[in-house]
This record gives structure tokens, sequence and C-alpha cells, in this order.
């Protein structure tokens, strides 16, 4: 094995493109685990653990861009959490605040796990990644970057550089479900994002599908019924229904963690409770 | 353009780590160990501990740049240039820093195989925060588990840390 340790963008662009197979390593919390118990031997691991610049943040016009290596732990700082509370929810939920100082939204992004507690409130805020390769860079809504379980577009030679969230002004929420309330992986989540600018209700559904699933027939369903000066929604029965229209999204399966019936179940129930504290 | 710090290292190899304010040359390892395996077998410093191996236990907690992190999460290669500081620098000699007292005093060590990692999180977490709330604690130490001496004797040492550095003991 051979640890590349670039210190600039540059010099990692250059070493991928000269060894597309090289691993990424950003925080490693899911990385290394494989590399302990004997999974993983990439010849090449590529470390961004000297590009200070992909753990820096900033707001750009109606954006929040987020470094690939912002940690879950800068998440929850408040100037971000107060830009993208969903987000700050999610991360809350990650692990522990041992993983949580180390694991990182790019990393989250590129593992693509089914139960990634990002993707489903990137998925609803509308984020778009970057990719950048020696050739240049490209912007992909996150519906093209994941395309299967622990599948992606990013190409070999490319890096996810950041992550581009739409400011959303309302409230968000990210809703998760497991065996218990710490250091757990989704059986099933949902997020609720509110933007009261465009009178748009986004849900999207985590360990329910093979990527994260947005509800777009229960969003269209919805955002008529909402009381959009007052800022609520009066019936409970809008919110029974929404959470009944976010399952039918879904596409969960059985699996060691959970059963299809029980995601399904969950969806509902958490889309439910989601909307109403939002609405 | 030359580079002022080599970027890769070879299959086996020699590197230096920074711990406990230390450099160490880890000799001759394969460079895909994680911090945790260098730390106990490379350098001899058990004082972190090995349970899990994925994060789960909290055992091996370590401050990589001042950060609580999970050791055995931590490629110990891609850790040159960081300062890393173990369990085995929080008492100064021979004398018990006060969070290890405190673990002692009131009955918060048992077995004593968590110990380690929960005195880093404790001690990491009284220094950012030298007056933490109840919720904040258990927050901060909801990444260590312990199997043996239970939870509530760890929040009182807490507690009582927190008390004998306001100055009422």
């Amino acid at each position: 094995m051979t640890v590349l340790l670039p210190d600039s963008l540059d010099r990692a662009l250059a070493h991928l493109a000269a060894e597309p197979g090289a691993h990424v390593l950003a925080g490693g919390t899911d990385f290394m685990v494989e590399v302990n118990y004997g999974h993983r031997r990439p010849e090449t691991v590529l470390s961004l653990r000297r590009l200070d610049d992909l753990r820096m943040w900033h707001v750009e016009a109606s954006h929040v861009v987020l470094g690939a290596c912002v940690t879950y732990a800068q998440l929850l700082d408040p100037a971000l959490a107060d830009l993208m509370p969903g987000l700050a929810q999610a991360a809350r939920t990650v692990g522990s605040p041992q993983i949580r100082s180390t694991g990182t939204i790019g990393g989250n992004l590129s593992t693509a796990s089914p139960a990634g507690d990002m993707l489903p409130v990137l998925a609803a805020l509308d984020a778009e990644v970057v990719l950048a390769s020696s050739t240049g860079v490209r912007t992909l809504a996150l519906s093209e970057f994941v395309t299967g379980p622990k599948r992606t577009a990013r190409r070999a030679d490319e890096l996810l550089i950041a992550v581009r969230v739409p400011v959303a002004n309302g409230p968000q929420e990210y809703l998760k479900v497991g065996v218990r309330n710490a250091m757990v992986i989704a059986v099933a989540s949902v997020a609720v994002v509110v933007d009261h600018d465009g009178r748009t209700v986004r849900a999207a559904l985590g360990s329910c599908g093979p990527v994260p699933v947005r509800c777009h027939d229960a969003e269209s369903w919805v955002a008529p019924l909402v009381d959009w000066d007052a800022r609520r929604i009066d019936d409970p029965r809008t919110h029974e229904a929404f959470g009944v229209r976010c399952a039918e999204a879904a596409r969960p399966i059985d699996d060691h963690r959970s059963t299809a019936a029980y995601r399904s179940h969950a969806c509902r129930v958490l889309a439910r409770r989601a909307l109403a504290r939002c609405l | 353009m030359t580079e002022t710090n080599p970027t890769a290292w070879p299959a086996e190899s020699t590197y230096a780590l920074r711990v406990n304010g230390t450099e160490h040359q880890v000799p001759d390892s394969w460079v895909g160990e994680s911090l945790l395996h260098v730390l106990r077998e490379r350098l001899g410093l058990y004082g972190s501990k090995n349970a899990c191996e994925q994060g789960e236990c909290g055992s091996c907690t370590v401050l990589v740049d001042g950060r609580p992190v999970c050791a055995c999460l931590e490629l110990a290669a891609g850790c040159i240039d960081a300062d890393v500081r173990t369990v085995e620098c929080v008492a100064a000699g021979e004398l018990l820093h006060d969070v290890q007292a405190a673990l002692l005093a009131e009955g918060g060590v048992q077995c004593g195989f968590c110990t380690p990692g929960f005195v880093v999180a404790i001690s990491e977490l009284l220094d950012r925060s030298p007056d933490p709330g109840p919720l904040e604690v258990r927050e901060a130490l909801s990444g260590n588990l312990c199997r043996c001496t239970g939870y509530s004797r760890i929040f009182e040492a807490v507690t009582s840390v927190v008390e004998v550095r306001r100055g009422r003991p």
C-alpha cells in the first residue's frame, strides 16, 4: 500500500489522473473499519488530510458551499446550523462525538450508503455536488451523483470537492429510526424542508431505497394545502395523508436491519411527524 | 516545483509521528495500520485500548490536532504532521490528573478497560467547556461505552472535577 498526502488540490488531482484506482480517504470512519477487518487492501490511498481548503465553507449568493471535508461536527456549528437546520439535525444523529469530529460530508456522499444520513437531507435541499479532475470541474445534482447503493457517478480520476446547498427560508426536520438513539445506523429516515419563499414543501426518505427517495407526489399534493400566510397546516388529517403519500414513494427492502413493511410504516409516521413540526 | 514535505510512503516504510509532543519513528510498518495499532504495537503506548476496531466503543479515544477521535479509525500514516495526544500525556509524571483522581475517588473505575478513553474524553470536554450541564456531559461521553462500572459514578466524577476546579469542593 502507498499513502499519498498531497498538500494541494492540483497535486491531488494530478495523482488521481496518474492513478485513477487510488482510494480517496477523507475522514476514514467507514474505510478504516474495512481495513481493520481485512476486507480492503487498496494499493494506493490518497489522503485529503492536508487539503485545508476542503475543510472550509462559505456562503455564495443564495448557496452554502461546503468543502468536501467539512465534518459532521462543523455542521453543528450554529453558523451553519442556522442556514441548514435539517442537515445539522442529521449530523447530530451520526455516530458519537469522536465520529462526528472525523467523518465528513464528502465521505458520506461518496460512500453513498442508502443509510447515509446526509443523503435524504441533501436530496430534499436540492443540493449539488462539485467534482474536479485535472481536466475540469463539473456540477451534478445529488440525484445524478448517487446512482445506486454505494455507487456514484464520480469518475475514478475525479475528486468530490464541494457540496452546494441552496438556502431555504423555512423550517426543516430530519427524523430517523434505529434500534436505539445514539450511535445507530438508520433503519428509516425522513427529511422535510419547507421553503416559505418558493411556497414549496420538499421531502426525501433515507434507507428506503437504493438511493435517497424524493417524495414528489406528496410534495406537490401538500403545497396548495398549506396556509402560506399563517405558515401552518391547520387540519391534522393533512399531516397524516402526507405521511401516507411519502410512504408510498418508498422502495424499501428486507435486510438484516429491518423489514420493508416496517420501513414503510416508519416513513409514514416520521413524515407525518416531521411535517407537523414544520407546519 | 519541489515539495516541502514528502507526500508518499511505500508499503514497508519508516515515518515519523508526533505523539505527546515527542517525535517517534515508526519503523518498517505496513502503512495501512491504524493509529491505534501503531500506538500500541509499534510505539509501546498501551494506554489507548483496543476493543471494537470500528469506532463504536471509544476506548481508544485520543486527540488528533485537539479533536477527540477514535484512534482505530485514523490511518496512522495519514497522521504525519498531526499533533497526537494520548492518555499517557494527561497526567504530569507520577501525579494523577484531577480527572483520573476523581474517577478513582468516585468509584468510576471498576475493570478499568474503558477508563483511558473516558479520561481523554472528559479532559477534552472540561478544557473546552469548564462548567458543562448534565446533558452536555452525557453527549460528550456518548461515544465512550462502559460495560461494568456504570455511568452514574463516571458522571459523578465529572461533577466533582468541575466543583473542585471551581474552588468549592
